[in-house]
């Protein structure tokens, strides 16, 4: 599976969304879903699935699914 | 419509490095900012305003107006149009009691959470620990139900990794899941939190009533949430961390206090057991009866002013809570800034806070 869809298909079961919602749009408490429990829940996955640790300031400033990716870019996964 | 102050600088200040005088000075002008602030947009905090003399007259920070906390339980105070709202806190509150209601903004929302960060991240690193709550799993399943505890635990959350509970929901300690969770991190710093009372409950008063101890020498307690049932209890805060470091060998044992009115700007108890203002936060001790500034060494109602709250006033509050400043500047731990104890609640005050959210 590719990091992109990797990303999505995390996205995708945290939120209870579909791929097609997935855009710079999809902000931080967009759907109920993203709240901060939903948000933690999310980071964990994402932590898992690509080996990673962020750190904590990165986890606050998350607050979209495109800002996600610039993120993610930080600790080198290139979604 | 201009911003009351630019707050990217005010993030800058260093945590615990500004000297009293640098700090009064920095403060007043945030303070007095966010006062008008308040005074132009909520007419409640504005008739408030009206009906103190001289409220234009703040040489100090004595000087601001303050509102008693209990005031965000009859009114709905908002600085910002509703539309701005992004998020709804409510205090803990037993049924028959009102609960308090503060609106955030995604400013004072970001706030809180960079700020808190900062001063948590001053006392345990910028790194994130393993962490274990000293709590139930189902505290944080139901969203609906969102406790003064839920927000605790998953405030705190963004400063661990790798969240374990310790307890059942049936409140009892699994010791093979806290094993298994020790034996992965045996060389590194564990961030323990949990509420003051759930802590003393059902950590350290059922690990002395089976007699086992649970040693965690790497852990780092950060616990809050109120000693009002530890004090019915007659503990005190140095017994508490004395049978703590006996059934668990934790020496490194931090509490905390904060209300939900000024989320974010929460005050740590330092090694020395005084509890720290950082840059962006003060306290004053007031007489309870003439609510005059009472000297080092009085105790009396702890006001709390904060730089954080932008999206309803109560950026200067006045608490139910006694407490007494030990000092300023001068505590041993090399924390600049005021450093003061808390008391507890005074007598007649309703029961609220957060260990009021758990009854036995």
């Amino acid at each position: 599976m590719s990091n992109k869809a990797k990303y999505d298909q995390i996205f995708i079961d945290s939120f209870s969304v579909t791929a097609d919602q997935l855009n710079d749009k999809f902000v931080y408490q967009c759907v109920p879903a993203w709240d901060s429990v939903g948000h933690m829940g999310m980071i964990a996955a994402l932590e898992d699935a690509f080996g990673i640790m962020m750190e904590t300031e990165d986890i606050i400033e998350f607050g979209s699914y495109t800002i996600g990716i610039e993120k993610l870019s930080k600790y080198g996964i290139e979604i | 419509m201009s911003e009351p102050i630019n707050i990217d600088p005010i993030l800058e200040w260093p945590v615990f490095g500004l000297s009293q005088e640098e700090k009064s000075q920095w403060l007043l002008v945030a303070l007095k900012n966010l006062t008008n602030w308040h005074d132009k947009r909520c007419p409640e905090y504005h008739s408030v305003l009206s009906k103190i003399k001289n409220a234009e007259n703040m040489d100090s920070i004595s000087d601001l107006p303050f509102l008693p906390v209990r005031l965000f339980k009859s009114q709905k105070l908002l600085s910002i149009p509703y539309s701005d709202v992004i998020k709804i806190m409510t205090s803990s509150g037993t049924s028959g009691q009102n609960v308090s209601q503060i609106f955030l903004d995604k400013k004072t929302s970001s706030m809180q959470v960079k700020i808190l960060s900062k001063i948590v991240s001053s006392f345990i690193g910028p790194q994130r620990l393993p962490m274990l709550v000293i709590d139930c799993r189902a505290t944080i399943v139901n969203r609906f139900k969102f406790s003064a505890r839920t927000a605790g635990i998953l405030g705190f959350s963004i400063f661990g990794h790798d969240v374990e509970f310790a307890l059942d929901d049936d409140m009892t300690i699994n010791l093979d899941r806290v094993s298994r969770f020790l034996e992965k991190y045996t060389d590194q710093d564990i961030l323990l939190f949990g509420f003051t009372f759930i802590v003393w409950q059902h950590w350290i008063r059922y690990l002395e009533d089976v007699s086992i101890k649970v040693p965690i020498r790497n852990g780092i307690l950060m616990h809050g949430g109120g000693w009002k049932q530890l004090q019915s209890q007659a503990v005190s805060p140095n017994e508490f961390k004395y049978r703590l470091k006996s059934v668990s060998e934790i020496s490194r044992i931090h509490n905390y206090y904060g209300m939900v009115e000024q989320t974010g700007s929460i005050f740590i108890e330092c090694e020395e057991g005084n509890l720290h203002t950082s840059s962006w936060s003060e306290i004053i001790i007031r007489n309870p009866t003439d609510f005059k500034v009472m000297p080092k060494g009085g105790v009396g109602l702890i006001q709390l002013l904060s730089v954080i709250p932008h999206s309803y006033p109560g950026h200067s509050l006045l608490s139910e809570d006694e407490g007494e400043i030990i000092g300023v500047d001068g505590c041993s731990c090399g924390r600049l800034g005021t450093y003061f104890r808390v008391y507890g609640r005074i007598q007649n005050a309703e029961v609220r806070g957060c260990s009021d959210t758990y009854s036995r």
